[in-house]
């Protein structure tokens, strides 16, 4: 039997990369250079490299678009509120129709990625705790109708009365809107998405509060866009310092955000977010030119988050390193601590 | 179909029951006060020869399309793993190691297989070509394989050669995370104790194929709804069993009750192991682990990672609660940040 010798690649039985030398080490090294590793490179066992997870199917520019234009417009409504009470109608004006767009784009967003949009309503015949994403129907459902109320009635200058009404619940809802999505992408078995869980949701709202406030500078006059550029400073204070916190803690979790094309997006981010923040903070008063920089940089910058964080996710999936390794190390800590934990008094 | 929310029983979501931990009796807390028997598959790989037949079965019943037909290299899997279009799939794995600690008549007090080589006439040191006919199912011995005085093992341990092969298919988790996370209550839990997906619900969001711990349930392209296996729901409803467990003619792949199943296979790992073959393990068996157990586990004779499967999943769900507060605390956090933003009365 000659079988074992010969093989499409020829004679010898060579195949590169398709041996399973399992119980060996067969983990993949993918290291670009430059990059210093966060954690000591484990060695790990797969099935000939190949990832453990299905990729998320979610289309990127939908999906992490939905994610960007769900935190713009739930900060916008808190901004349109606020202008609102405090009587500052330029401000309030951008807002509620930055709001009712952003919504109307994330909606559609939504409703595009879906495999069968024709049952979009289907979201809505249970309701269920369990499930972020049928939350945020419901969310959206409640949320898209008071924002367009609330540019309606402002636009039109009628029905006032309708028109705070909605505002003010527009502006009850959007904090949820905004955060609810990182526990849409927590609640997941992606590993850079899940390990976040805990301060993703604050990542997600300074990313909003700079949206929102970045759409407000670029489109208001710049001496009533005061509360925005405080807004723009602050949500970018949060957005940076969680995203820190968030990636010391993910471990292993975090090493997609500092290779590729996430480790681009959330440099870029970064760059963006915290040039914007400062660019609103000292000059953003001072003339319709540093303010439109300031807010186009801020709604670039919330926007490649979101992408960033999605396609590091999606990187986590595709490497069987990043599900493997965790739950390896959780093993053996396990079976070391003598804890009978699943697997530990069989193998 | 109440399972995956968070009333209907007689626990509270901070018992854990519901998400994450032991549960005993699945149907009912999903709502079936009469529930048959749990059941689900044991896929003893120890004996599985690769024949992919329940591959072809479980395609055939189900009248799954074919979903490419291209040959990888690895081994003898073209499959390449589960999906949408693949609800079972075999695994190949070549390794250079012996089957366990073998030698002749250990774990088989009354019959010693080359003693009853020998009487055949084939002399292990010289199997010539055209000596003597082989009986039936003996071929030469392969390329690796020791020549002359039959040894157990080499002393470097790489004269050996093992061919794990093993069916993978959907866990049928006690707390399946694709059904907690399903939006539309699409994925249900039978009353079997199964998760099936309802085709006629299903609007394609593609949320659980990433919240799957195992890459089971996929979206097939073309269709845009989600698919895994339904462990044949419809035959169990008539009393028959699923069709690979039917198909297979070695019967590596067991069906019945899952409380039998569990003594079934914790017998063959005490007698696996008496034989010698200390690589034996079960994977998924146990009630206490991060998914509350397996509806279908498996006899593995390496660690899971090598075959596929993540060593140590837990329902991403188990987190949730964890998840809502912080969300929670971010949107107050994101709606303080705004009323500071408005604060102080500037222009």
């Amino acid at each position: 039997m000659r079988g074992p010798d010969v093989s499409r690649a020829g004679a010898g039985g060579a195949r590169p990369g398709r041996d399973a030398t399992t119980g060996e080490h067969a983990g993949r090294r993918r290291r670009g250079r430059g990059e210093r590793a966060m954690v000591p490179e484990a060695e790990f066992s797969s099935y000939y490299g190949r990832p453990i997870l299905n990729r998320p199917r979610w289309k990127p520019l939908d999906i992490a678009g939905y994610l960007y234009l769900g935190g713009l417009a739930g900060a916008s409504s808190l901004l349109a509120a606020g202008a609102h009470v405090t009587d500052r109608p330029a401000l309030a004006r951008t807002a509620k129709l930055g709001a009712a767009g952003a919504i109307s784009l994330s909606l559609a967003a939504l409703v595009h990625d879906l495999g069968r949009p024709a049952r979009f309503v289907n979201m809505l015949r249970v309701f269920k705790p369990t499930s972020p994403m049928n939350i945020g129907s419901w969310l959206l459902a409640a949320y898209a109708p008071l924002t367009v109320v609330a540019a309606a009635t402002d636009a039109a200058g009628r029905y006032r009365l309708t028109g705070a009404a909605a505002t003010a619940s527009a502006a009850v809802l959007g904090p949820a809107v905004a955060t609810y999505t990182a526990v849409l992408l927590s609640d997941t078995a992606v590993p850079s998405w899940h390990e976040g869980y805990r301060e993703m949701p604050f990542v997600f709202a300074g990313s909003a509060a700079t949206a929102a406030a970045g759409l407000a500078l670029a489109c208001t006059p710049p001496g009533r866009s005061g509360p925005a550029r405080r807004m723009a400073v602050l949500g970018a204070a949060l957005e940076l310092g969680a995203f820190r916190v968030m990636k010391r803690r993910m471990g292993q979790a975090a090493e997609p955000f500092a290779e590729g094309r996430p480790q681009t997006l959330v440099r870029a981010s970064e760059i963006l977010t915290a040039g914007g923040a400062a660019l609103a903070g000292y000059a953003g008063g001072r003339g319709r030119a540093p303010a439109a920089v300031a807010g186009t940089a801020l709604l670039a910058g919330s926007a490649a988050l979101r992408f960033g964080v999605f396609h590091a996710g999606v990187v986590s999936a595709e490497d069987p390193r990043y599900t493997v390794v965790p739950q390896r190390e959780r093993l053996d800590a396990r079976s070391r601590s003598g804890d009978p934990g699943p697997e530990g008094p069989r193998s | 179909m109440t399972d995956g929310t968070w009333g209907g029983a007689d626990r509270t979501v901070a018992d854990g029951g519901l998400l994450s931990g032991p549960e005993p009796d699945v149907a009912r807390a999903a709502g079936y006060p009469d529930a048959p028997q749990r059941v689900g598959f044991f896929t003893d790989t120890s004996v599985c020869i690769g024949c992919k037949a329940c591959e072809v079965a479980c395609k055939e019943w189900n009248a799954i399309p074919e979903d490419g037909l291209e040959l990888t290299g690895m081994s003898y899997d073209n499959t390449q793993g589960l999906g949408g279009s693949t609800w079972r799939h075999v695994a190949f794995i070549e390794q250079r190691k012996p089957l366990g600690g073998q030698e002749p008549g250990t774990g088989q007090d009354t019959v010693d297989v080359f003693a009853a080589a020998r009487d055949l006439g084939v002399t292990p040191s010289a199997p010539g070509p055209g000596a003597t006919s082989p009986g039936p199912g003996c071929g030469e011995a392969p390329a690796g394989a020791p020549s002359g005085e039959i040894s157990p093992v080499a002393p470097d341990g790489r004269s050996e050669l093992r061919w794990l092969m093993s069916s993978d298919v959907c866990k049928h988790c006690t707390h399946a995370a694709c059904l907690d996370v399903c939006p539309t209550g699409s994925l249900f839990r039978t009353e079997f104790g199964t998760v099936v997906v309802q085709e006629d619900i299903c609007n394609g969001c593609g949320y659980c194929v990433p919240a799957c711990p195992y890459g089971v349930i996929d979206q097939r392209p073309d269709d845009g709804r989600a698919w895994k296996c339904t462990l044949c729901y419809d035959r169990l409803g008539v009393g028959m069993e699923p069709a690979c467990a039917k198909a297979c003619p070695t019967r590596s792949i067991q069906f019945g009750p899952l409380d039998e199943l569990r003594e079934r296979a914790a017998a063959r790992v005490a007698q696996l192991h008496a034989a010698g073959v200390t690589d034996a393990r079960l994977y998924g068996e146990d009630p206490q682990d991060g998914v509350g157990g397996d509806g279908a586990f498996f006899l593995l004779l390496d660690q899971p990672e090598v075959y596929g499967l993540p060593p140590d999943p837990v329902v991403t769900t188990r987190d949730l609660p964890a998840m809502w507060r912080h969300a929670a605390t971010a949107a107050a956090s994101l709606a303080a940040l705004a009323v500071v933003s408005f604060a102080r009365r500037s222009r």
